[in-house]
């Protein structure tokens, strides 16, 4: 116990804890969007295109977020555009200009020969140099996320299910969209300080699919990945500390621990369910879990006539 | 009354493919259409225009005499063709009903008192009301087929576009979904469907579209269906094997093996 309580007399600890945590959330909260939505390419690009603009920011001399958040959206509208149409073929775009805006980045750097400690945080994750004004920052983007999520949850399940059928069923989902790659781009901007620009795209799927295969709810996904995306922040942070291993990666290789052992557990339950049924049945109905409950109905089904008021 | 749909004039293409031309086409208020076609030729194109879901180059499309895309509240219920759907999506039945609630003003997650009242009195009438809690992907594709079709009902629409919705699943299933469909029409909704199926759906319907790139023919089954018209639609020759009041739609080259049994 003593053990785990020792960083946390350390001020950039806690500091970097608070932010694991928030990040994990957010990252938890949006990355399940990103996963059904096909979206984590875009994720890693918008990741690449603010760092590149986090490294214009530095040599103009504004502050990080200014260069991130105005190159990250600029990406983002850009993307947005190329993926309206058609979600695949853009790809190759999205690599090009994303890529492209990072390598501007890169090409500053090694210029200017002095990387600056937040760049090379933005680059790897770096918990040392989180400060009250970063805190700040994570903390309104995650409020902010959350408020928007829980009150267009409606809407944007339905979007992200079949964005057609919701158009035509009267959700605005071009609107959608484009909120959606704002709300993206705003946290992986804020992500990137804690998990670095290389990893952002594995904190965006992981608490996700994580979820995932713990649920088949898209209403149950999204809360536990919101809460398995803190605990990864969480767990990574103090595995991190006493390591003595950089926060991004270790929350990164915490998080693949965790999701094998999701995939074990819904291996495991399945088989447990498969081998219920066939003691109940003596043979092999159904193989999933999740039906096991719906064995007790009665499987009789009556049609009636419709009627539709 | 203005026409429940009217095409004027209408072209529309995907970017290096057109798919029709200047189409025009009226469906009044309350009317039952089937549309079929052979495979790619825009039937599904055509009701996506019809939904103001597809660029239209030249032309207009109108609902209730008002253009589309002016149309706010369309009060439209459409059914997908299945094939598009993401089955591994994490859904189960219930919340695939629920969507056709999502474009109403209810900003809260979860489902209201009501809601639920609603959703369950429907699968009951549909007869998925067993199957509620079930992922889409546990379902069969009777089950499925039927998921969806609450899903655009339970708003209430005033119009029913459904691609597809006896495609993959059995006689009897194909037999029900129908008398639900006509039940429906019965009071007042205008439905428009597409179907593959010549002989079990599109010779019940009251009015059909023989569709090729544009409209080969259209009017009742026993009007239309004929060896004739058939055969531009489907571009092969079909023949029709009348039996009392039956009609029987089949293709005039059966296969020939060269194995014995
Ligand atoms: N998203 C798309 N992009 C490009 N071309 C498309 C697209 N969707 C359809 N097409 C083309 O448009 C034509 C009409 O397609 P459509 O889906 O409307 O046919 P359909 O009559 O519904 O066919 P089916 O009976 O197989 O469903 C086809 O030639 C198809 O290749
Ligand atoms: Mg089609």
């Amino acid at each position: 116990m003593q053990l785990f309580l020792e960083p946390l007399y350390y001020e950039f600890f806690r500091h970097g804890l608070i932010a694991a945590v928030l990040v994990g959330a957010l990252c938890g909260l949006v990355g399940v969007h990103v996963v059904l939505r096909g979206m984590s390419y875009v994720g890693h690009g918008l990741s690449h295109a603010a760092f590149g603009g986090a490294v214009v920011g530095f040599v103009l001399n504004f502050n990080f977020y200014i260069g991130a958040g105005v190159m990250g959206l600029f990406a983002a509208l850009m993307i947005n555009q190329l993926t309206k149409n058609r979600k695949i073929k853009s790809d190759a775009a999205i690599g090009i200009v994303t890529t492209a805006i990072f390598a501007l980045g890169v090409a500053i750097i090694s210029q200017q020969r002095n990387l600056n400690k937040s760049l090379e945080a933005a680059l790897f994750g770096n918990i040392l140099g989180i400060t009250d004004n970063d805190l700040m920052i994570i903390g309104l983007v995650t409020a902010a996320t959350i408020i928007i999520i829980f009150f267009s949850y409606r809407p944007l399940l339905f979007a992200t299910f079949d964005q057609e059928a919701a158009q035509v069923f009267g959700i605005r989902t071009g609107a959608l969209q484009l909120l959606f790659s704002l709300l993206l781009t705003l946290s992986v901007i804020v992500a990137m300080n804690i998990v670095g620009v290389t990893m952002i795209a594995a904190a965006l799927i992981m608490p996700a699919m994580t979820a995932r295969m713990l649920t088949d709810r898209f209403s149950m996904m999204q809360l536990f990945s919101v809460a398995i995306g803190v605990m990864i922040g969480a767990g990574g942070m103090f595995l991190s500390y006493f390591f003595n291993v950089s926060s991004g990666a270790t929350i990164v290789l915490f998080g693949a621990m965790i999701f094998c052992f999701a995939v074990l557990i819904r291996h495991i339950r399945e088989k447990i369910a498969l081998q219920a049924n066939f003691h109940r049945h003596g043979n092999l109905i159904h193989s999933h879990p999740l039906d096991s409950k719906l064995h007790n109905h009665d499987h009789a089904e009556n049609t009636k006539k419709i009627d539709t008021h | 009354m203005p026409p429940a749909i009217q095409l004027i004039n209408v072209t529309t293409s995907y970017e290096n493919n057109v798919v029709f031309t200047r189409l025009s086409l009226q469906i009044e208020s309350g009317q039952f259409v089937g549309i079929v076609g052979p495979t790619g030729c825009g039937k599904t194109t055509l009701l996506k225009t019809i939904l103001g879901a597809q660029t239209v180059f030249c032309g207009r499309v109108l609902l209730n005499g008002q253009p589309v895309e002016q149309v706010r509240n369309k009060k439209i219920g459409y059914i997908p063709q299945l094939e598009s759907v993401d089955w591994s999506f994490p859904v189960t039945v219930e919340d695939v009903i629920m969507m056709g609630l999502y474009p109403g003003r209810r900003l809260l997650p979860w489902q209201s008192k009501a809601e639920r009242a609603r959703v369950e009195d429907l699968a009951a009438k549909l007869g998925i009301y067993n199957c509620l809690r079930q992922h889409i992907a546990h379902t069969s594709g009777g089950q499925r087929q039927r998921a969806f079709l609450a899903r655009a009902l339970i708003n209430n629409p005033k119009l029913l576009v459904l691609d597809e919705p006896t495609s993959g699943v059995d006689i009897k299933t194909q037999h029900e979904v129908l008398h639900l469909l006509g039940d429906i029409s019965n009071q007042g909704m205008t439905i428009i469907l597409t179907t593959h199926d010549l002989n079990a759906v599109a010779s019940h319907l009251p009015r059909v579209i023989c569709f090729n790139n544009g409209i080969v023919a259209e009017g009742r089954p026993r009007d239309i269906f004929t060896n004739d018209i058939l055969t531009k639609t489907y571009g092969s020759d079909i023949i029709i094997i009348k039996h009392g009041d039956y009609h029987l739609i089949a293709n005039s080259t059966p296969l020939k093996f060269n194995h014995t049994m």
